[in-house]
């Protein structure tokens, strides 16, 4: 035993360097990382701002209970899965359409503009996207007057005063913005595929459509399996950043997302305890279900993260 | 023989219609926003200003230059640009050179507990108490020690030098050479392609960050980012109130709120603009090292 510690202090001699170089790394983790999960206990107390964190009373499950009871329970619920949901079925198919049809662009530069164009918006923050679309959404906006010269309106709508489209509008923009960024990893994917898979497909007298529902689908499968898995993960999300910024008072019915009310709750109303039982809540679900769409795609799919 | 000529000919037409359709939903909104940022205001609340600037002027720009609001943030943006992307990348580069040393002591522990963190979070509130508590509230600090190291980014950095030549490392260490030494003298040199990949994500994310300077920037004003201000603007129009600060040279026809926005919006824009499509290769490379992963 005492040899073995004499040669790990050797080890450890030997390598102070390596080790201090990776010291503040674990320090960042655990102040930044850690510390918030430590945190979290909070969500079982009552936290006033004045505490010193640990020395608050218990309160139990008490901010959990309220959260299930809250008349906005079911609304945030309803609006964070439904645009997550939305966003996972077109959000998350639309790049790999767009991957495929770029594929069949036969002249390379064309195919390399293509692609250069379409991961603009991705480097644009969503204050500007959401800017854009603030000023195109309102009653006298481009869009409005598009859909009047077109006969489909005859007066302007406020599309983002009005809550039955948030939903339409949250994953539109989305697309607009991944479209071309989401892409690339598939693009990537599918140039890796074995050029002598389609030589022999072609032997056999497979067309362009049976190439890519035979050939590509199947060798980016893996790809698409590891990503749907991250998607899965993001559900409880439903992408803050976009939404803080189309977010108003008129369309709140539909846009009052988790996240939105854990703000609201925390930063806006400074209820600590509540919001941070609601965003433990969320942070729980959330590895749940990137658990279980990982253990389902290794099933099916014999891809998986971890 | 014809006919299924003809129908993939079909096909190839539409997706060429399909991708110059798409070319233009992505393009079109920004060239939206620079004509209107170059024509007069009152021409702009008139409408319809769609392909062309109509009574091209200058003063939206000038205006926005003049106001001293609007030079501090982007004077602050600049700064904390270039600092938190600097920093971070030398600071998460170092970690990962340790970690990517399997016979580091102990590295199986450090790998957990960082992975660990690329899943679970503690979540906003505790987060922005932690914050407070730290005394980065109101401070430039904020923008720069809570991005300081990423767990994503060191795996990159990670797959990276473990494909660095041991040799090279080698022939250093007989010279005497200690490990930090060899981080700073060997290995960051040879590693271009990976730290501007790293580098061009922390800085656009820098960059384009709002939400840090909404919610910890809450009494120095000027220590707001110009997206955070920009974000104030569309959603209260405080731009109005810009408009009102401005000399009653400048304050006539030619500018109004809307096309002060529009102006901020193209400064704000074009540094990314102009960055993206020469860079883009490696951000390519970078999205692809992190997906080897695994």
């Amino acid at each position: 035993m005492k040899e073995k510690n004499k040669i790990l202090w050797k080890r450890i001699k030997q390598q102070k360097y390596l080790l201090l170089m990776v010291l503040p790394g674990m320090i960042w983790l655990l102040v930044f990382c850690y510390l918030p999960m430590y945190g979290c206990q909070i969500a079982f107390q009552n936290y006033r701002i004045t505490d010193v964190l640990g020395t608050s009373d218990w309160a139990g499950l008490k901010w959990f209970a309220k959260f299930f009871q809250d008349p906005s329970f079911f609304q945030v619920m309803k609006n964070t899965l439904g645009i997550s949901f939305l966003k996972l079925l077109f959000g998350f198919t639309a790049p790999i359409i767009f991957a495929l049809l770029l594929n069949e662009i036969r002249n390379l530069k064309f195919k390399r503009v293509v692609q250069t164009l379409s991961y603009l918006p991705h480097f644009l923050s969503w204050v500007i996207l959401g800017g854009i679309m603030i000023t195109w959404l309102s009653d006298t906006g481009v869009i409005n007057r598009v859909l009047i010269a077109m006969g489909v309106l005859d007066e302007g709508v406020s599309f983002l005063a009005k809550p039955q489209y948030f939903w339409g509008i949250s994953v539109i923009s989305e697309i607009w913005k991944e479209l071309g960024w989401g892409a690339i990893i598939y693009l990537a994917a599918i140039s890796g595929i074995d050029p002598s898979l389609y030589e022999a497909a072609e032997i056999d007298g497979a067309n362009r459509f049976q190439k890519l529902w035979y050939i590509t689908l199947p060798e980016i499968s893996g790809t698409i399996a590891i990503l749907f898995i991250l998607q899965v993960g993001g559900i409880m999300g439903s992408n803050f950043d976009q939404i803080f910024v189309l977010h108003n008072a008129l369309n709140d019915p539909a846009s009052n997302v988790i996240d939105m009310f854990v703000y609201k709750i925390g930063i806006g109303n400074a209820n600590y305890s509540y919001a941070t039982a609601i965003g433990l809540f969320r942070s729980v679900i959330s590895l749940l279900l990137l658990l279980i769409a990982n253990k389902v795609t290794a099933k099916l799919e014999g891809s998986s993260l971890f | 023989m014809k006919k299924k000529l003809k129908k993939v000919k079909f096909f190839d037409v539409l997706n060429i219609l399909i991708m110059l359709l798409i070319c233009f939903v992505m393009i079109y909104p920004i060239w939206f926003v620079i004509v209107n940022s170059f024509s007069q205001g009152t021409e702009v609340l008139k409408g319809g200003i769609y392909w062309w600037p109509r009574a091209f002027c200058l003063e939206n720009y000038a205006a926005v230059f003049k106001n001293k609001e609007i030079f501090t943030a982007f004077g602050i943006t600049v700064l904390k640009t270039v600092a938190g992307t600097v920093t971070s990348v030398f600071f998460t580069a170092m970690v990962a050179y340790g970690l990517s040393k399997s016979y580091l002591v102990g590295r199986k522990f450090y790998m957990v507990f960082g992975i660990i963190t690329m899943f679970f979070s503690g979540g906003l509130i505790p987060y922005f108490l932690l914050i407070k508590s730290l005394g980065m509230l109101d401070s430039f600090w904020v923008y720069i020690i809570p991005s300081l190291f990423s767990f994503y980014n060191a795996i990159i950095f990670m797959t990276f030098f473990r494909n660095i030549p041991q040799e090279m490392e080698e022939s250093a260490k007989i010279d005497g050479a200690n490990d930090f030494k060899i981080f700073l003298k060997i290995i960051l040199p040879v590693s271009g392609p990976v730290i501007a990949t790293i580098a061009l994500f922390n800085g656009v994310g820098q960059w384009n960050d709002y939400f840090t300077g909404v919610i910890y920037i809450t009494n120095e004003q000027w220590l707001t980012p110009i997206q955070t201000f920009l974000y104030k603007i569309i959603s209260e129009n405080s731009s109005t109130r810009i408009v009102a600060n401005m000399p009653a040279s400048v304050r006539n026809s030619m500018v109004t709120s809307t096309t002060i926005k529009y102006a901020t919006m193209v400064v704000t824009t074009f540094p990314i603009v102009c960055v993206y499509p020469f860079l883009q290769k490696y951000f390519v490379q970078g999205i692809m090292v992190g997906s080897v992963k695994g």
